[in-house]
């Protein structure tokens, strides 16, 4: 199975030799992690990997703590099972990685699709290569536009940042909102967001839509208008000579030492103001940055909060303990929780599993039941860790541009709108004087009532030009039928015509009277049929 | 006080009639009133012009002038009783031929009457000379309305292919064909002959089918509103021609709304009047572009129904589409369920929605949504970013971000609904398939966007079902 086959089937069981494609089965196992609350697959998620055309078989149990019951999943299409009987499938759905003895119930052959953190697990995706299987970690998926409604670190970055807030209220002993009470003031609480990444950008819109003021600060310049849209205040961290960080993968980069500098200050200054701080800072691949110091947590006052959503990549803040709640001496909380998104298990599960049949639409072209891996494709490629117990991670880099690029903006500006004509004012002048002049000429020299009828045209296109230029814009139609039904007074005209002598004059005439006459009675019955609709 | 006299005033407060009456078109209170005016001035108009007729003795004439606006009358009254509002469009192109003919016929009539006038001299002769030019006028642009509308009319009924027609050098040709109106005038000024008259006639026939055929079916509302505009000169060049003031007057009114509203159209596109009137828009478009757009998103009727159940502020922005599916009339009930539970609904309408300026608008009310939630594009453009849930229905150009986002789009700088700021956007789509203008939507593929493929009018009924 070396080189690059451009398309690849994975079959059911391919050791286990089947004379006809029969669609695979997907086990939705129980997870096994302690604190894990979630489950790969909800009741709605499992109608529409069936309609894909997989058999989903579900582990007894595996949503209870996701308040998804059995009977439910049954009620979806799956059938329930025992742990080996869910773990036997060809194709097994899970949140975090396996445990050893999990891993040995996996059939040779199986696919497995869960988040892995290959990145930092280098030694589990080496165990796993160990056997004859495939794996997909979904936390791999490429950060292109294409693949977002498969990222499932987004949408779980996205719910551990309203937990956050949800969990920093929680143990902060005052309101969020500002309020005058007759028993008098109470000033707003104020939030610090340190990352404004999706985690960070959720954590803004939650608090601030609890009333408090929030801050935010983060490396890459292009998410303020994203932090003000949802409520925030961007701390723009100003280092001189220095090129701002864009961000060419999406992710937040590690930053120059004048940046980290400016930034400590930044953090050190706030830490003094605010009463709660929310930290999110990650970079892919390596340990967390250390943003808050324990000097900042020391000068914070007390009863203040810090929610340290890096805790599981080492905190961002001095202090930490992954997945406790730590209290300074002077009175900080610190709460280093690394299950946030479990803490909403029934919203995680169902986002996690949408996720998942986003990425199982995308391996099932034919949705047949039949997973192909396309190599070709980047998310596909990117998502696969091992394939047939053969290491493919990491994947070639892919550059997307989930940040504007900065050219384009830079370049909009200078562009001017190409001058359309142009046409020097002194021509345009000398036109219209001419104009003027040519018509003067003509009014002189135009014999009979000529002038006298030029008069009456000039005034009643000025007329119409002020009525018409007030009509509002939802008469424009009744406008136009009402307009049509007076130019049939051309009938008039043709009315005269009709008194004389002449058979053609009088056929032609005839004609004239006739059309336009559709034209006025037509025109004003049907104006009136559409008026009579428009009601308030 | 002779029948002359009487008329003269008679037109003369029938043309104050008819101001009053687009002057009460403005406002929906006053509407009613405006028709009503115009009803008045149009009945004094025909009177004393009867009463004229009448004076001067036709003869037969009198019989075969009521025959000939009883048929009238009767066809009008009857196309205007069963017309559906969709097809308004069709019905007002077909009207404005109407006005083309009968000044073409006019006009020939003109030059008729006159053909034995030779041989004058002295200002006699200068004044027929002027007739002479006003007969070309007048049916010339007679003519071109009346081929130009039937081409309209055509297109907007789909009785011919709505794809704009590309001659080789149509430009030169519509040129060509006024630079020999204008030696086909000096010709007629100066030795009259009936085969000027009919080969001027043909000239123009062919003018304006050329000038409608090669404009495409997207740019129909200022089509429709430039035809208006003509029907009007036409009018008002047989004011000229038959030395009549109302006349002059009333095509005046009409021409300049007309020519308004066409401007309006034009500035809703982003478009100069003359690229719309040569035709022939997004051709150095070029092929459509590579990008990666990213995916599209699908979502269920019922998915959309819970948006919109649980949502505060809903807006709908229709386009043609709606008018093409029928949608109104879910889309109407979809409102009214939605107002009934408490959610602001309303209506955002882009200026060339549809095929006629004012056409949703029709369309909206005809089902029965209240004017007073259906708002144009400025007044409703600033409000998308508090929306909930936008509805895209049967839209597509008038709301694409590219407008304002990609300076090297091909419809850069038209003013568009800016519907992607709303929290949802649902788009109610046939297919992937690209809008009029041949332009990718970047808005299909927002995060924030979702497609629900389809009928509009069945998706909206499976929501309003659904809810």
């Amino acid at each position: 199975m070396s080189g690059a086959p451009s398309r690849l089937a994975i079959l059911g069981g391919m050791n286990a030799p089947e004379p006809e494609l029969g669609s695979m089965r997907i086990g939705v196992v129980a997870e096994s992690a302690p604190g894990e609350t979630r489950v790969a697959a909800t009741p709605a998620t499992v109608k529409q990997l069936i309609d894909l055309g997989y058999e989903v078989t579900v582990e007894r149990g595996a949503g209870a703590k996701a308040d998804f019951s059995d009977a439910a999943y049954e009620e979806a299409g799956a059938t329930l099972a025992d742990k080996p009987e869910a773990w036997a499938s060809d194709v097994i759905f899970k949140i975090n990685a396996p445990n050893e003895v999990e891993l040995a119930l996996m059939l040779d052959g199986a696919t497995l699709i869960c988040m892995l953190a290959p990145a930092q697990n280098p030694e589990l995706v080496e165990k796993l290569a160990q056997r004859p299987i495939t794996v997909l970690a979904l936390d791999a998926v490429p950060r292109i536009s294409r693949a977002q409604s498969m990222d499932v670190l987004s949408s779980m970055a996205n719910i551990a940042g309203y937990r956050a807030v949800v969990e920093a209220a929680h143990e902060f002993g005052r309101f969020f909102t500002g309020q005058v009470t007759a028993a008098g003031k109470v000033p707003p609480a104020k939030v610090l967001v340190a990352g404004a990444g999706v985690a960070g950008l959720a954590a803004i819109g939650a608090a601030s839509s609890l009333g408090a003021i929030v801050r935010a600060t983060d490396p890459r310049p292009e998410v303020a208008d994203q932090v003000k849209s949802i409520g925030g205040e961007y701390l723009e961290v100003v280092v001189p000579d220095e090129a701002k960080e864009v961000s060419s993968d999406g992710y937040a980069k590690a930053t120059s030492e004048a940046y980290d500098r400016r930034a400590a200050e930044i953090y050190s200054e706030q830490a003094r103001d605010v009463d709660i701080i929310i930290t999110t800072a990650l970079i892919p691949g390596r340990p967390a940055p250390r943003l808050i110091t324990a000097a900042d947590v020391a000068s914070m006052k007390p009863g203040s909060v810090i929610v340290d959503m890096a805790a599981a990549q080492g905190g961002n803040v001095e202090g930490t303990v992954p997945g406790e709640k730590v209290v300074t001496d002077n009175g900080v909380t610190i709460l280093g929780y690394t299950d946030l998104p479990a803490r909403l298990p029934a919203q995680a599960s169902q986002l996690y599993g949408t996720n998942l049949v986003n990425l199982m639409k995308l391996l099932t072209p034919g949705k047949d039941g039949q997973i192909v891996l396309d190599f070709d494709d980047v998310v596909q490629r990117g998502v696969t860790v091992v394939r047939d117990g053969e290491k493919t991670w990491p994947p070639p880099p892919v550059q997307v541009s989930a940040a504007p690029t900065p050219p384009p903006a830079s370049a909009a500006a200078p562009v001017e709108p190409e001058p359309k004509k142009s046409v020097s004012p002194a021509v345009k002048i000398g036109a219209a004087a001419v104009g003027v002049l040519a018509f003067l000429w003509i009014l002189a020299t135009a014999p009979g009532q000529l002038p006298q009828h030029f008069t009456v045209l000039a005034l009643a296109i000025v007329i119409g030009y002020y009525v018409i230029g007030n009509v509002h814009h939802a008469l424009h139609t009744p406008l136009m039928s009402v307009t049509n039904a007076i130019s049939g007074i051309i009938v008039v005209g043709a009315m005269l015509q009709i008194g004389e002598t002449d058979t053609v004059v009088r056929l032609l005439a005839f004609v004239a009277v006739l059309v336009a006459s559709i034209n006025v009675f037509g025109g004003f019955a049907v104006t009136r049929r559409m008026l009579s609709m428009f009601s308030k | 006080m002779t029948a002359i006299s009487l008329a003269n005033a008679a037109y003369l407060v029938a043309a104050l009639l008819f101001i009053l009456s687009l002057a009460g078109l403005s406002k929906h209170e006053t509407a009613r009133n405006g028709v009503a005016f115009g009803i008045a001035g149009m009945t004094i108009a025909l009177a004393a012009t009867f009463i004229l007729v009448v004076d001067d003795d036709p003869g037969i004439g009198l019989v075969l002038l009521l025959v000939a606006m009883l048929i009238g009358a009767v066809i009008g009254l009857w196309r205007a009783k069963i017309v559906e509002m969709t097809e308004m469009p069709e019905l007002i192109a077909l009207l404005h031929s109407f006005v083309g003919l009968a000044a073409v016929l006019v006009g020939w009539n003109g030059y008729l009457q006159h053909t034995d006038d030779r041989g004058l001299t002295g200002e006699a002769a200068t004044l027929l000379d002027i007739h002479h030019a006003e007969v070309f006028i007048g049916v010339f642009i007679g003519a071109v309305t009346f081929t130009g509308s039937i081409v309209a009319y055509l297109k907007l009924s789909a009785k011919m292919k709505s794809a704009p027609l590309m001659l080789p050098g149509k430009n030169w040709l519509n040129l060509g064909a006024i630079a020999l109106f204008v030696v086909l005038t000096i010709w007629f000024v100066i030795s009259p002959a009936l085969w000027l008259l009919i080969l001027v006639t043909i000239v123009a026939l062919a003018l304006g089918w050329h000038l409608v055929a090669s404009i495409g079916g997207g740019d129909m509302p200022v089509v429709v509103s430039m035809l208006n505009s003509y029907s009007g000169w036409a009018a008002a060049a047989s004011g000229f021609l038959l030395g009549n003031d109302l006349l002059i007057i009333t095509g005046a009114l009409v021409g300049s709304s007309g020519a308004y509203l066409s401007y309006i159209m034009c500035k809703a596109m982003n478009r100069s009047f003359i690229s719309v009137i040569a035709g022939g828009f997004g051709i150095e478009a070029g092929p459509a572009e590579d990008t990666d757009y990213g995916e599209h998103r699908e979502i269920t009727a019922e998915g959309v129904a819970e948006l919109l159940a649980d949502a505060k502020s809903v807006v709908i922005t229709p386009g043609y589409g709606m008018a093409v599916a029928q949608a109104q009339y879910p889309v109407a009930d979809l409102t009214a369920k939605l107002r009934e539970r408490g959610v602001e609904v309303r209506f955002g309408i882009h200026p060339v929605a549809g095929r006629l300026p004012g056409h949703m608008n029709v369309l909206l009310a005809e089902a029965k949504v209240p004017y007073d939630i259906v708002l144009e594009m400025d007044e409703i453009n600033d409000d998308f970013a508090d929306t909930d849930v936008v509805l895209v229905i049967g839209a597509n150009d008038t709301v694409n971000p590219a407008a304002t986002e990609d300076p090297g789009s091909p419809i850069a700088g038209m003013p568009v609904l800016r519907v992607w700021e709303a929290k949802n956007v649902i788009v109610f789509k046939r297919s992937m398939a690209v809008g009029y203008a041949g332009v990718q939507n970047p808005l299909f593929f927002r995060e924030n966007s979702q497609m629900l493929f389809g009928d509009a009018k069945e998706r909206v009924e499976d929501i309003i079902k659904a809810l």
